[in-house]
């Protein structure tokens, strides 16, 4: 199990890098589903094979999926491109790779004290529903009314018609 | 020995009640109904006040009315009490009587003009204010009293406020006055904190007992209350406001500036010359300020143009004569010279009013003339006042009063105070004289056009017999002052050529004058006219309003208030400061957020 | 099983190399993409926890965030499209209205 998360590991800092900093919109979203992908996994090697796979058709498949229609709505060329690279020089990554550097430095800190190997064991989808339909009613209801709204929310903000251009 | 008198406090209150009314309705009244509430209001006090008067001759002893205990502060528990005693009787009967004679005339002299209502009010709040400063028992009600005249003597001196000129007069009045107001306090603190007690009875048998006299105590007290008294009766330096009130109308000048408010520092040394008695440095300064002041402004009375100063410069003389016989402790003397005085100096006011009005507002003594015909009653009610002043012998008041001062003055003061009276009573003659012979003799200069009813004529009227006949009041005069007093009148047996030479002084004046008047044509003023100012206004000017004016200007801009405004500024420049923060750059939000969450995690850390 | 700190520590990564997207883009797609990392790598972090403690907790807590998330980009992607159509830029600089 132990190459698998390296291995997942690595891929998944890569692609993330690799994400932020495309100019192209298309490649930093097909970079992101490798990341989310990469993260998958993890939780697959970790003994959480119902997230691993919710995190599969949710986020990588349908999340993912509404930031490419979008793309497609907003239509950007190769003029878009250029325009990327100009408002991103090189020096454009010091400050928030320096202030990255100093967060995750603190995060290292903080998280080092903590015991090193829990209870092994896979969680399985039982489990998890058990959960979710015992003491975690209330939160699945709650979930679900915040999608509602969400849903509302883009009913009303796209009246009028999105992506007419000016 | 102090029986209380259960009337005694309607006689000012009256008044009072009247400038109320007044206040309130005078501007919605017809014109006839505020001069009949004013006079009303005024008579009914001096009937009353005639009443209580002849209970007092009837039964003499002081009648005393506590009206309430005004306040209570630790020791100081001044009460609010009248005293009716010789002398605060004497000067009632003057309040009231020219009071009343001075609103009668007013209602025909201040017909028609703006303001009627207010004027009304005004006097008779006055006429209130001076009957609670005569009548009260004790200082601090005096002092009351005392600075509400001086309160009247402003708003009436500058009744026709829309000429700044005017607003300058009497603000100079307040100021003046104020001046001598200031020591006045100082001095009534020193007494209260010494003695104890603001009542005057307690004060000045406290004084007499535990203050030995020529010490330094009393001599502090007297001179600050002296001071008072200098700048209420307008003695030198405090002299100069007095001709510039001549702005205010006759009427005011009548009864404010000559008999009544002016006397008001006379009357305060009177009423606590025992004080003074016991400070003869004091006495002997007030001598020598009254000899000055009364040959200062007889000079200036011979070389005024303008009738009404001529006669305020002579209030001034006259003062400073009442001021030499107080000096010397001649009590009765003064106070006798105050109630003649008043008598002419009002009737003489009146008849200058009348003259002025008949000629159409007319006061330069250079266009007047010739009035025997065409204004009897102010020729010959000027022609009494000015002999009572002058003093001609036997026939006027005035002879009486001025020669039981220079009596005085003989046997108490020495030879150099009678000189310069006597020299100060050939001036009073001169001058008045000449303002006659000017005024109202000679040929017409100004048509007569103005008309005056018999409202002015009989307060004119009225006034010509005590002028000329009250001198034979003097010996029950001095008696009914001596309980108060402690003062006797000098006896009448002097030396015999003082005596003469006294008679003789006002006879030597008018012929100065006349014959002065006719060696040159009467328009050519005589050589001291180039002393026309002695300079105290411009010394004043220089040394007292300039650099007070200069230092006004320096703070116009409010220096001290910037340390207030300091936290003001301090937080318009934080908010600037903290809303360049709040620019609307997404970025930048989004930077502080992550750098404060750093700082946080680094500080939950250690 | 792999040490609880060593994933945690990549979750910091993620989290931080998310942050770090938003910070430096000025394109305000690419700061949504961002944001996205950002919630994977909490995701992950919930994970870790509930594997420690062998417990459904973390996966709960997991789907919570993944609802949210979802509802979250819905908005903001219909939210920018307006955004676009109104500046004609998605240059997050631009849109400087909100302040004093």
């Amino acid at each position: 199990m132990e190459t698998d998360f390296m291995f997942a590991a690595a891929l998944t800092l890569i692609a993330a890098v690799l994400a932020v900093t495309r100019a192209n919109a298309v490649h930093a979203l097909l970079y992101l589903i490798i990341a989310l992908l990469g993260v998958a996994v993890i939780f697959a090697s970790l003994g959480a094979p119902f997230a691993a796979v919710l995190q599969v058709i949710i986020y990588a498949g349908a999340i993912t999926v509404l930031f490419v229609f979008v793309v497609m709505m907003l239509n950007l060329g190769p003029a878009a491109e250029a325009r990327e690279r100009h408002w991103q020089p090189p020096g454009s990554w010091l400050g928030p790779g320096m202030i990255g550097l100093l967060l995750f430095a603190e995060l290292v800190l903080i998280v080092m004290h903590g015991d090193a190997a829990g209870a092994g064991g896979v969680v399985d989808a039982k489990q998890v529903g058990m959960a979710l339909f015992g003491p975690y009613l209330i939160v699945v209801e709650l979930a679900s009314l915040l999608l509602l709204a969400g849903l509302v929310v883009v009913w009303h903000v796209g009246q009028g018609g999105i992506g007419e251009r000016r | 020995m102090d029986e209380p008198a259960v009337l005694l406090w309607l006689v000012p209150a009256l008044p009072l009640a009247g400038a109320l009314v007044l206040a309130l309705m005078g501007r919605r009244w017809p014109e006839t109904w505020i001069a009949r509430l004013a006079c009303a209001t005024v008579a009914a006090s001096a009937v009353l006040a005639a009443i209580m008067g002849a209970d007092y001759l009837a039964a003499p002893g002081a009648r005393v009315q506590v009206l309430w205990s005004w306040f209570t502060a630790g020791e100081l528990s001044p009460a609010v009490a009248l005293r009716l005693d010789g002398l605060s009787l004497v000067m009632v009967a003057v309040i009231t009587g020219i009071g009343f004679l001075v609103h009668l005339y007013s209602s025909a002299y201040m017909a028609g003009e703006e303001g009627y209502g207010r004027y009304f009010a005004w006097l008779n709040l006055f006429v209130a204010a001076m009957l609670v400063l005569v009548l009260a028992d004790d200082l601090l009600l005096l002092f009351v009293g005392w600075e509400l005249v001086g309160l009247c003597s402003y708003l009436l001196i500058g009744f026709w406020y829309r000429d700044p000129a005017n607003g300058a007069a009497a603000r100079k009045a307040l100021i003046m006055t104020m001046a001598g107001d200031v020591p006045l306090v100082i001095g009534l603190l020193l007494l209260f904190s010494s003695l104890g007690s603001t009542a005057m009875p307690t004060l000045l048998g406290q004084a007499a007992e535990s203050w030995p006299p020529g010490t330094a105590l009393p001599i502090t007290a007297a001179l600050l209350l002296a001071f008072g008294a200098i700048g209420k009766s307008a003695q030198l330096p405090l002299h100069t406001w007095l001709p510039s009130a001549m702005a205010g109308p006759t009427p005011v000048s009548a009864l404010l500036h000559a008999a009544t408010m002016v006397t008001a520092g006379v009357y305060l040394i009177a009423r606590l010359h025992p004080l003074f008695a016991l400070a003869p440095p004091v006495l002997a300064f007030l001598a020598w300020l009254g000899a000055i002041t009364l040959l200062l402004a007889g000079l200036h009375a011979l070389v005024q143009n303008d009738i009404k100063r001529v006669l305020a410069w002579s209030t001034v003389s006259q003062l400073g004569f009442m001021f030499m016989a107080l000096g010397v402790g001649a009590v009765t003397a003064a106070m006798f010279h105050l109630f003649v005085h008043a008598f002419f100096k009002a009737l003489l006011f009146l008849a200058a009013g009348v003259a002025i009005l008949a000629l159409g507002h007319e006061q330069d003594l250079r266009r007047m003339g010739g009035l025997q015909q065409r204004a009897p009653w102010a020729f010959w009610g000027f022609l009494a006042g000015g002999a009572s002043l002058a003093a001609v012998p036997f026939i006027s008041a005035g002879f009486f009063s001025k020669e039981l001062i220079l009596a005085a003055l003989w046997q108490r003061g020495g030879g150099a105070l009678w000189a310069v009276a006597w020299v100060g009573a050939v001036l009073t003659a001169a001058y008045i004289t000449r303002a006659f012979i000017i005024g109202f003799l000679g040929a017409p200069v100004t048509p007569a056009t103005g008309a005056t009813g018999w409202r002015m004529h009989l307060p004119v009227a009225l006034l010509v017999l005590p002028t000329l006949g009250a001198g034979w009041l003097a010996p029950p005069f001095g008696a009914l002052l001596a309980p108060a007093s402690g003062a006797t009148l000098p006896a009448t047996e002097t030396a015999f050529l003082p005596a003469l030479l006294a008679a003789l002084a006002p006879l030597l004046g008018i012929a100065f004058a006349w014959y002065a008047l006719h060696r040159r044509p009467a328009s050519a003023p005589p050589r001291l006219a180039s002393v026309q100012d002695t300079g105290f206004d411009r010394f004043y000017g220089a040394w007292v309003r300039g650099p007070y004016r200069r230092l006004a200007q320096r703070l116009a801009d409010d220096p001290f208030d910037r340390p207030f405004m300091a936290a003001a500024h301090l937080a318009h420049f934080l908010w600037q400061v903290l809303s360049a923060t709040q620019d609307g750059r997404l970025r930048r939000y989004a930077l502080v957020l992550v750098a404060g969450t750093a700082v946080l995690l680094a500080m939950v850390m250690t | 099983m792999t040490a609880t700190p060593v994933v945690l520590t990549l979750a910091a990564a993620l989290i931080v190399i998310g942050m770090a997207g938003v910070l430096a883009r000025r394109n305000l797609m690419f700061m949504l993409v961002s944001v996205e990392l950002v919630f994977n790598g909490a995701g992950l972090a919930f994970i870790a926890a509930g594997a420690h403690w062998a417990q459904p907790d973390g996966q709960v807590m997991f789907l919570l965030i993944l609802s949210v998330s979802g509802a979250e980009t819905a908005t903001a992607l219909a939210l920018m499209l307006r955004l676009e159509r109104h500046y004609g830029t998605l240059d997050v600089d631009a849109m400087r209205q909100l302040r004093d």
